[in-house]
């Protein structure tokens, strides 16, 4: 079983370029728009303050539950339900200095309890501002270190206009990804920025395959064409591209249908990720590196050939 | 001979198998609910407390799975966490202060198992349920707690060398002190004595014109206090936990002002709390030598006196009337005397030192206890609901015999061993907290919750899995079944290989990423597979296609997973908790399916097809 058979024939990627270009600079444009006008829905992990979650034995009241609290001096807290009917989140904002923070969520459990005695507490978060500053640094610090070092192996291994290639078409996915996040007013925590740390690993992954590719083709092919080369290769890894796709995404629907509330945030952000990187890795590396004016002669330097028939023989 | 392997690589792929096979098994048994009874202070637990513990749990008919003495301690296994947590309850009031109650979730694979070190993954919190609290430590209150002490010694530094200041102030808001002096003459000695007396601590900075000048701690002083406060946090809130009773409690610095501290199966998140907030207060008292400790053991007491027990165990009877207060304490330090013996120094403010002195006068070769008060929340409610003031608890951590006059600094040695004197010395630091300490950052995750977590990760990890192996199958065939064991190895590989390394634990998100592993894992098998099929279609042979296939594919794997590795070390290095577990089975996932991919595969295909005479592969 083949998903396409072409039987030879080369596809001509690089003739819709131009308007893959335009398409992608419109949606970075649209999702910086996005994070600029609505921002992000930053979770608990960066904005600080108290979640807590808890359980009924029958359909929550969420009108009395909202009674209940604000009966309490909780007023100001966001009531919903979460994954099922039974299941409430309570959210709060942080509170000034006077109060002791860290007991608001045994106290908002008190309160539920003294209300209906079935209310089970299933999960208690309590970030205070100064950890989510910490977290929001930390993420932050995070995507950067992976960009650069992923950056300075791409251009050690391959050619640096591969790299830029490469690393362009990361920035793509995740601007795109946060901007989805942003657009849909998505909450935004640190799972999900796992999640996108795990994107640019699989669209990576992709771009490398097609580089690679790109790699042999100039070396091997008696073609001086760089686009054409480039098609050649872009074809010729077509069929991998869509089944790793294909395979990665049954598992990621598994995940998002059967994997639970907790992390169906973090199944989203992956789905749509792997689907964005599926497209940059044809589109956006190639078109950088053509753009930048890669050619057959940048590719062919020795040092690189030796080190990798070396690897070749490995296995 | 294309496709053939020396013998030892398969037997390399074996035994690799086999060891992943041996050590993923302990997950299979599962663990129970369990309570860990240990002896306090040194006490012995041995058969007749297995008997009162088993008739405790029989007389309110909670029912245990097996009661085992072992190492000491006593594992009695319940079959759900609702037995666990009652018994805890009923064995916390039933039995004495003696024995400790730890809940814990036991593993239970059998016992040749265990010998051979098998032990089940270990869980995060957002699966077994637990708390993990940040707690961060008011580092400015520490400073400026020194401040102040700083303030006092420099006045009575001074008045000692009869040096005449006009004022000894902390400049207010700055971490500077401003010393203002007669004249010019005393204002260059009292530079020079305070210089040489405090030479790390003190920087003086003579810019100002008149008859004063100032003086900053130093960056190491600071950084000592700073060190000084978490570590005494530290101490403190390592034995206050084994007051909630927990076995496997965690507790760990994470930069330079905060301790994580994870207590797994913990449900009564408020009572942790307040037991960790405790305060500490720290007494000095006479030790009443004319009565008998072992007749006060029984009940008769002299009056005007009191009995406490030592931290090991003996009676020591003490005078009622306190020497002097722990609030005194402005340091202690542990080290080692002129013999080389453990010894304590400890310092007090001036007042400490006058009440000290004038004590010690007249009480020269007579004994003084140190006794560490805590006040620990009962834990128990009245009938309205409403939770009973905290218990004191006294214990004596220290007998010393007076040698000579005390003042502001003295010592106590004939300490048994500097872990013992290093210890006492936090004690005594507790007394007087250095800083205050706060939880900036909960996340408990209750029992029925982890429960679920576990469920629908599994659910997944299963349903995704059987999509892939369907889907493989379908499209290559004879070689997607290859890939298929492979990837089943793979998930074996990965589960050992976290059962083994100590530090890694499952999370939800880590579920995922052993998820996402089975759908990127494919990945080096289609590489090589396209491939083969490419050869295939160049018109090569069937050897020369699989042979072909795999070379060429080597670099293009390699490349592509040191990439995602980079991006999982680095999520490994900054993230924390959750995330961490993440990156762990994402980095062992991808190595292992590295393993699994290029190496298994090839081992079945060659096994199949090498040195054979094949017209068509299943591909």
């Amino acid at each position: 079983m083949q998903i396409l058979r072409l039987g030879g024939k080369t596809l001509r990627f690089m003739s819709l370029r131009k308007v893959a270009m335009g398409f992608s600079t419109l949606l970075i444009l649209a999702s910086l728009t996005s994070l600029f006008v609505k921002g992000l829905n930053f979770g608990l992990d960066f904005t600080g303050g108290t979640a807590v979650e808890v359980g009924f034995s029958q359909p929550a009241d969420l009108q009395k539950v909202r009674s209940v609290l604000a009966e309490n001096d909780f007023a100001d807290a966001s009531v919903q339900l979460f994954g099922s009917s039974q299941d409430i989140l309570v959210r709060l904002a942080p509170r000034g200095d006077d109060v002791k923070a860290e007991v608001i969520g045994n106290q908002v459990i008190e309160a539920l309890q003294k209300a209906d005695d079935s209310v089970v507490m299933r999960r208690i978060e309590f970030v205070g501002p100064s950890v989510g500053e910490d977290l929001k640094e930390q993420g932050g610090l995070a995507m950067l270190t992976a960009l650069i070092c992923i950056l300075i192996y791409v251009a050690f291994r391959f050619e640096w206009r591969f790299a830029v290639g490469a690393v362009g078409a990361l920035l793509h996915d995740v601007i795109i990804t946060i901007g989805l996040f942003s657009a849909l007013g998505l909450e935004f925590d640190l799972t999900i920025l796992a999640a996108i740390l795990a994107v640019i690993g699989y669209s990576l992954n992709d771009t490398i395959v097609v580089s690679d590719r790109i790699r042999e083709n100039f070396r091997k092919v008696r073609i001086d064409d760089t686009i054409e080369i480039i098609d050649m290769s872009l074809t010729q890894t077509l069929n991998r591209t869509l089944v790793t796709s294909i395979t990665t995404i049954l598992v990621l629907i598994a995940l998002f249908v059967w994997g639970g509330q907790t992390i169906h945030g973090f199944a989203t952000a992956l789905l749509f990720g792997v689907f964005i990187g599926t497209y940059s890795s044809v589109y956006v590396s190639s078109s950088l590196a053509i753009t930048m004016g890669v050619s057959k002669e940048d590719l062919i330097p020795e040092v690189v050939e030796k080190e990798g028939a070396d690897l070749d023989s490995m296995p | 001979m294309l496709n053939k392997f020396p013998i030892w690589k398969y037997l390399l792929v074996l035994a690799v198998l086999a060891i992943g096979l041996l050590y993923a098994s302990p997950n299979l048994y599962g663990r129970d609910p369990a309570i860990q009874v240990s002896g306090a202070k040194g006490t012995d637990v041995d058969l007749s407390v297995v008997d009162k513990v088993n008739a405790i749990l029989k007389k309110d008919n909670v029912s245990a799975k097996s009661t085992k003495l072992e190492g000491g301690q006593i594992l009695v296994r319940f079959k759900n966490v609702e037995d666990q947590l009652k018994a805890q309850d009923l064995l916390r009031n039933s039995l004495s202060n003696d024995y400790i109650s730890a809940i814990n979730m036991a593993p239970a694979q059998p016992a040749w198992l265990k010998s051979l070190g098998g032990e089940p993954m270990k869980l995060g919190l957002d699966l077994s349920g637990g708390v993990h609290f940040t707690m961060e430590i008011d580092m400015v209150t520490a400073v400026d707690n020194q401040l102040e002490q700083m303030e006092q010694d420099f006045r009575s530094d001074l008045r000692e060398e009869k040096l005449r200041y006009r004022s000894v102030r902390r400049v207010a808001g700055t971490e500077r002190m401003r010393v203002e002096m007669r004249n010019e003459e005393d204002k260059e000695a009292a530079e020079r004595f305070l210089e040489s007396r405090y030479p790390l601590n003190v920087y003086i900075d003579d810019s100002s014109n008149d008859n004063a000048f100032y003086a900053t701690m130093s960056e190491q002083k600071l950084k000592e206090i700073r060190d000084y406060a978490i570590k005494q946090n530290e101490t403190i809130i390592r034995n206050r936990i084994n007051q909630i009773g927990v076995a496997e409690p965690n507790v760990q610095r994470q930069g330079a002002e905060r301790i994580i501290v994870q207590l797994p199966g913990i449900q009564d998140t408020a009572r942790a709390k307040e037991i960790l907030g405790a305060t500490a207060t720290l007494e000095f008292r006479e030790v009443d030598e004319n009565a008998d400790p072992s007749a006060a053991a029984q009940g008769r007491i002299p009056p005007g006196t009191e009995m406490i027990m030592s931290r090991d165990g003996y009676p020591v009877v003490l005078k009622k009337r306190i020497i002097l207060e722990g609030s005194h304490i402005t340091g202690a330090q542990s080290g080692m005397d002129e013999y080389q013996r453990p010894q304590v120094s400890i310092k007090l403010d001036s007042k400490g030192g006058a009440k000290m002195n004038a004590f010690t006068k007249r009480a020269i070769g007579k004994r003084m206890a140190t006794v560490f008060i805590e006040y620990k929340p009962s834990g128990k409610k009245d009938s309205d609901g409403k939770a009973l003031p905290p218990i004191k608890v006294e214990e004596v951590i220290n007998v010393a015999t007076i040698q000579a006059r005390l003042d502001r600094s003295f010592r106590i040695t004939g300490i048994d061993n500097p872990a013992e004197a290093h210890n006492l010395s936090l004690l005594l630091r507790a007394g007087a907290l250095v800083a205050p300490i706060q939880i900036v950052e909960e996340r408990t995750v209750g029992p029925s919750l982890g429960q679920e977590n576990i469920e629908a990760g599994m659910t997944a990890v299963a349903l995704g899995f059987a999509f892939v192996l369907a889907f493989m199958l379908i499209y290559y065939k004879g070689f997607g079944l290859v890939a298929n064991i492979a990837l089943a190895a793979n998930l074996v590989l990965i589960i050992g290989v976290m059962s083994l390394i100590p530090g890694a634990t499952l999370t939800l998100p880590g579920i995922a990423g052993i998820v996402l592993t089975v759908g990127m894992a494919v990945d080096a098998n289609v590489l090589i597979f396209e491939r083969i099929r490419e050869e295939l279609a160049d018109g090569r042979s069937p050897q020369q296609a699989v042979h072909f296939g795999y070379d060429s594919a080597f670099s293009t794997i390699f490349d592509a997973n040191i990439t995602t590795l980079i991006a999982a070390i680095i999520l490994f290095a900054v993230g924390t908790g959750p995330v961490a577990g993440f990156a762990v089975t994402l980095a062992i996932g991808i190595l292992t399916s590295m393993f699994t991919a290029i190496i298994g595969t090839r081992a079945v295909i060659n096994l199949f097809i090498g040195g054979k005479r094949i017209d068509k592969l299943s591909i």
